[in-house]
């Protein structure tokens, strides 16, 4: 088949979808417009996969599908094409965006049966699948820009989705207003790199910016070095990292599938994808990396010590994210380009389980999500449950499930490559426990011990349109990391099943030197790391599950600390206090005081003398615009015959 | 007759069907008829436009006053033909726009906005200086009936405010006219007003001196411009204006009249005192900067919808101002695009203000409150009308600002730095005011109108319907339309120094030879 027609069936499917829908709006059969919106997706990942076989039968160094459209902007030697291209890279994004998303169109139609605007959701989650393939295919900064700030809109319209509550409106407010932070980031990196290159192109980028990099290192100040900081920033917004990260638990407040879809498995990590795609822009910009992976490390750090304290199991959920995908900043950061994908997949399938196992459960709960009045839900909801803990056992890192083997991966780097440190290994493990602890925490609040059930609520397993797509990711979640295990692992496996991805990958992606490569190191590394996540989970199981007064002790014993991170370090209050509300009174203050009484003033001290000079003239003043404009044609005339005379 | 005196003048000829309809009842439907016919009659312009030459086109030239050197001149190149468009685009949408709010002398009112027509449109054609400066001011005298006449409480405060503003700074363009026309007469041996004739004049620069005749003189036309535009800090009739005008004239006013400031800027200010633009031009860069941010952060304390619409023009035209004087293509051409874009959907901003006015008979933010569930559809058109305001990518307002702010940072960094904070103020205001007025549980007018119908009617749907394909249009395939003004902006930039047009027309193959000729040695 035709390339350029697939391309646009793959991406014109979904505006089908949200356009079918879209126009009606108000029709309440959730069923139909739930069956149109996901067709359209799934025939999206047919062309997907399509694209993908095409690849593949493709010779290795030429990997590469590229269509163009037409020529969007053109202007004086900028050229921004409606150009798109299929690579190693962004075969796995469309894989994950359509085929993920497909199960998550899917599960709303049983999530959203209750709902009274099914046809403007399945609207929204269709445009935003659009957006998202605008993303990842665009062959130039430009187009990725564009999908980058369609999913920002979309996201706002979905948190927002239940906009008559006040705080629902609010968060979608804020997602997009720290979204359009970054993006102002994201705006100024092209022009440095436009500047720079003249040109937006990735592939010329990424091969301009290796030549630029063999002639030496390159200083703060060199257009390369601030374009990948503001780019940074960009993903910082988009990708909710450290000091942009707030809006995404917030973010919340929209349904759970959007949060499953948007929020976790897919438009969050577009920051890391945006940086692996310019792998060797960034490469030539070491300094920058190390802020980067400094950035990632500490987010993954400190979203975690939040994680551990959330009642809401939403939330817990949602510093998960943030902290896992401070992970895979720390990735990209130290170098370890491949592993960072690696993890962005594996995460999808993991996460995007967890929040429609959370979605099942809050569905079941009659909409409740504090895990305070949940407990032995395994009885009721054996299939969510079951698909819940396979999420569990691949986000903590057991070995053999697929977050295990991206996030060592990760780790392996950090402590190994020439851009990485020790110290953020240390960063890295740690957050490591602590995310094996909340985690752990969650499973035993919400589905083991004793049930906490209010009287009146009666759990029930979720239709099989719900637990279909759960038992389809609970499987990925285990199987989804053996395409990547690593050469030190598979050389003790029977077979020595080889790194799929990692060979797929290599010829699109820049890789970091590696320091250490010896395999006593990485075997050990994996131990202690692996020792930690389990040390941390039995604690965790002992104090919710055996001696259930352990916690209590804890936040007494430390009371003020337990106290600053339930209450998330205080940085809502802190940006409030010290940027918004000063802003907000300085706009009233040039308003009020330089506005309507410094220059509006001013032009009737100017009137006033205008006035002066006219009470000399004052029997023509009498007010009427009929007269005064006569009298301008006079003027006109008067001052023409002037000139003749003169 | 030549077409542009057709474009020029049909709005006059239907003023005077208005005035003489026998039945006050027909003069709408009638109007709009007119209205839509002059739309189309304008588009022949865009389909025999020449979109390779960047000369004056459809030139008709007859002297008027012989002795000074004034003729009724018009010509169409690639700056002012979109311009042209935009007004002809905007007169039935006024129109409709004032379909059920103008309930007072709509004879009088039909005829106003019919003689503002001609007067836009002739002022976008006029290629001399006195023709365009007559068209200018009278350009004031519609308007200010329409302000005076149809407007709020305040209205005469606010149509005198709006035409004194205007008129002291015409008084320097006036002089200024003058003074070139006399330098004419020295240079040329005949004294003359011809626009043509101004760019061939030898301007006396002094580098660093304010007191020089370029500089003077450049200023003298800057002021009358800045005002009109407006730039900071020469704003604040706007809001006045803009809060006291109906809403058929607050669509004029921010969709077309505004342009008339910056399409004087890049007409006269860029090509006549080209030295005087170089040395001097950051002021305008510097206050277009200012002009966003500020213009921005006092949108967003804003109590009243209108206000708030009205200062986030300010804000929008800073962007206009400040790729003026980028002197790039970029800037240039995102600068005209803008001027489009902010016209379509400022415009829109305006009439979607005015429909929720008619029925709730407030314009105060806090009393809203979860319209979205009583008036869907309109909630979606005014989603689009912001997104397209907040320059969200695919609609119009995204190309403009990027090319303005790509432009204005190859020049010069620190601006395009600061600029960008309008992208992200932008967001705050327009989404702050969505969320109080479309979010939320229903607010204190929406639960007085219950169980009546707040959603739009099918003229209304019909008015902004085609606001919203071009919203899309200008956003999918920008390329459509700015293919018409490169050429002309070609031009000014490689001819930045010794800009002349050339008249195309019987010699038309000579004159793109020539024309391309010096392209090359450049």
């Amino acid at each position: 088949m035709n390339d350029s027609f697939l391309f646009a069936v793959l991406l014109l499917a979904p505006i089908f979808g949200f356009l079918f829908n879209g126009l009606r709006f108000k029709n309440k059969n959730y069923k139909l417009a739930g069956a149109v919106a996901s067709v359209a997706i799934g025939v999206s990942f047919i062309c997907s996969v399509v694209l993908v076989i095409k690849l593949v039968a493709m010779p290795e160094a030429s990997r590469a599908i590229h269509v163009h459209f037409y020529n969007w902007i053109e202007v004086a030697g900028f050229n921004a094409n409606a150009a798109f291209v299929v690579d190693q890279i962004s075969a796995i994004m469309i894989l994950v965006i359509t085929g993920v998303g497909l199960l998550i169109h899917i599960f709303s139609i049983g999530y959203m049966s209750h709902d009274d605007r099914p046809s403007k959701y399945f609207a929204y989650l269709n445009l935003f699948i659009f957006n998202m393939l605008l993303l990842v295919l665009g062959d130039n900064l430009l187009i990725m820009f564009v999908g980058w700030e369609g999913v920002g809109l979309c996201s706002y319209l979905l948190i927002g989705f239940w906009f008559t509550d006040q705080e629902k409106a609010a968060a979608g407010m804020k997602a997009f207003i720290v979204n359009r932070i970054g993006d102002a980031g994201f705006l100024l990196g092209i022009f440095f790199l436009y500047v720079q290159f003249s040109t937006i192109e990735f592939s010329s980028l990424n091969t301009l910016a290796t030549d630029l990099a063999a002639s030496g290192p390159l200083g703060w100040s060199h257009p390369l070095v601030l374009a990948c900081i503001c780019l940074f920033v960009g993903a910082c917004g988009k990708s909710a990292q450290i000091p942009l990260y707030v809006w995404l638990p917030d973010a919340m407040a929209g349904p759970t599938p959007v949060s499953a879809l948007i929020h976790a498995a897919t438009m969050v990590t577009a920051g890391v994808y945006m940086i692996v795609r310019l792998s060797f822009v960034y490469m030539a910009a070491p300094q920058v990396m190390t802020i980067i992976a400094v950035v990632g490390g500490l987010t993954a750090f400190f979203a975690a010590t939040i994680g551990m304290t959330q009642w809401d199991i939403k939330k817990i959920l949602a510093y998960s994210t943030v902290s896992q995908l401070g992970y895979m900043f720390l990735g990209v950061g130290v170098g370890a380009f491949m592993p960072a994908m690696f993890h962005l997949m594996t995460h999808a399938f993991f996460k995007a389980l967890m929040f429609l196992g959370s979605g099942s459960v809050i569905h079941a709960m009659g909409e409740e999500q504090d895990i305070r009045k949940m407990g032995a839900l395994k009885k009721a909801m054996p299939i969510t449950s079951a698909t819940f803990t396979l999420g569990w056992l691949a986000i903590i890192g057991v070995p053999g499930f697929s977050g295990f083997f991206s996030k060592d991966e990760i780790l392996w780097f950090t402590y190994a490559s020439t851009q990485g440190s020790k110290w953020l290994w240390v960063v890295g493990v740690l957050g490591a426990g602590m995310t094996a602890f909340y985690m752990t925490r969650l499973m035993c609040l919400v589905f083991w011990g004793k049930s906490r059930v209010p009287e009146g609520t009666h759990p029930h397993e979720s239709p099989a349109s719900m637990t279909f797509p759960l038992i389809v990711l609970g499987v990925l979640s285990v199987v989804g990391g053996w395409i990547g295990i690593p050469h030190v692992i598979s050389a003790i496996l029977p077979g020595h099943p080889p790194n799929i991805l990692g060979h797929w990958l290599e010829p699109a992606l820049a890789t970091a030197n590696l320091i250490t490569t010896s395999a006593v190191v990485e075997w050990s590394l994996m131990g202690i790391s692996v020792s930690v996540v389990a040390i941390s989970g039995y604690f965790a199981y002992t104090a919710y599950i055996v001696k259930t007064d352990i916690p209590e002790k804890c936040v007494k014993a430390f009371p003020r600390l337990h106290g600053l991170v339930l209450n998330k370090y205080l940085i809502d209050e802190l940006y409030f206090g010290r940027i918004i509300n000063p802003l907000i009174d300085i706009s009233k203050g040039l308003w009020v005081y330089v506005d309507v009484n410094f220059v509006d003033k001013l032009t009737y001290i100017a009137s006033d003398f205008v006035k002066s000079i006219g009470r000399l003239f004052g029997s023509l003043q009498n007010g009427n615009l009929q007269q005064y404009a006569m009298y301008i044609a006079i003027g006109v005339v008067v001052m023409l015959s002037f000139i003749l005379m003169g | 007759m030549n077409l542009l005196s057709v474009i020029t003048f049909l709005p006059i000829l239907f003023a005077l069907v208005v005035w003489f309809l026998p039945n006050e009842k027909h003069v709408r439907p009638v109007s709009l008829g007119l209205s839509i016919v002059h739309f189309f009659v304008s588009i022949v312009l865009l389909v025999k436009f020449d979109i390779s030459s960047a000369g004056l086109q459809f030139v008709e030239q007859t002297p008027w006053v012989q002795s000074a050197g004034i003729s009724y001149f018009l010509g169409v190149d690639g700056i002012s033909i979109w311009l042209v468009i935009l007004t002809t685009f905007l007169t039935p949408i006024t129109i409709l726009g004032g379909w059920t709010s103008i309930q007072k002398k709509t004879r009088g009112f039909h005829v106003s906005i019919f003689v503002l027509a001609t007067t836009m449109i002739g002022t976008f054609l006029a290629m001399d200086a006195i023709l365009f400066y007559v068209f200018f001011e009278a350009s004031l005298i519609p308007m200010y009936f329409i302000i005076g006449i149809w407007g709020g409480k305040n209205k005469i405060y606010a149509a005198t405010k709006f035409f004194i503003y205007t008129m002291l700074g015409s008084v320097f363009m006036l002089l200024s006219i003058i003074t070139l026309m006399v330098l004419a007469e020295g240079q040329l041996g005949q004294m003359s007003s011809s626009l043509l004739d101004f760019y061939k004049l030898d301007l006396n620069f002094l580098p660093g001196q304010f007191l020089s005749t370029q500089t003077l003189l450049f200023f003298g036309f800057a002021l009358a411009f800045a005002i009109k535009v407006p730039l900071f800090p020469f704003h604040t009739w706007l809001p006045d204006a803009h809060v006291q005008a109906p809403t058929p004239g607050s669509v004029i006013l921010a969709g077309v009249m505004l342009k008339m400031g910056t399409y004087g800027l890049l007409r006269f200010c860029l090509p006549l005192f080209p030295e005087a633009t170089a040395e001097w031009g950051w002021i305008f860069l510097a206050l277009g900067v200012v002009g966003i941010i500020y213009g921005a952060l006092v949108a967003m304390v804003q109590p009243d919808m209108k206000k708030l619409v009205a200062y986030s023009s300010v804000s929008h035209m800073g962007y206009v101002v400040m790729g003026l004087f980028t002197l790039n293509a970029h800037g240039l051409t995102g600068s005209i695009f803008q001027m489009l874009s902010h016209g379509i959907s400022t415009g829109a901003l305006f009439l979607l203000v005015g429909m929720i006015y008619e029925r709730t008979h407030s314009r105060e933010i806090k009393e809203y409150g979860g319209l979205a569930v009583v008036a869907p559809i309109f909630s979606i058109f005014f989603i689009i009308v912001t997104l397209s305001s907040i320059a969200v990518p695919m609609t119009n307002g995204f190309v403009g600002e990027y090319l303005i702010l790509m432009g204005t940072f190859m020049v010069n960094k620190a601006y395009a730095i600061l600029a960008v904070t309008g992208v992200v103020l932008g967001a705050c205001y327009m989404l702050w005011m969505v969320k109080k007025v479309f979010f939320g549980p229903p607010g204190k007018l929406i639960k007085d109108f219950q169980g009546k119908n707040l959603d739009l009617n099918k003229t209304e749907v019909m008015t902004l319907l085609p606001v919203v394909v071009l919203i899309f249009w200008m956003g999918l395939f920008p390329g459509h339309f700015i293919k018409y003004t490169k050429a002309s902006v070609d031009h000014m930039i490689n001819a930045k120094q010794g800009y002349y047009l050339k008249i195309e027309g019987r010699q038309k193959k000579v004159a793109t030879i020539k024309y391309k000729s010096t392209r090359v040695t450049r």
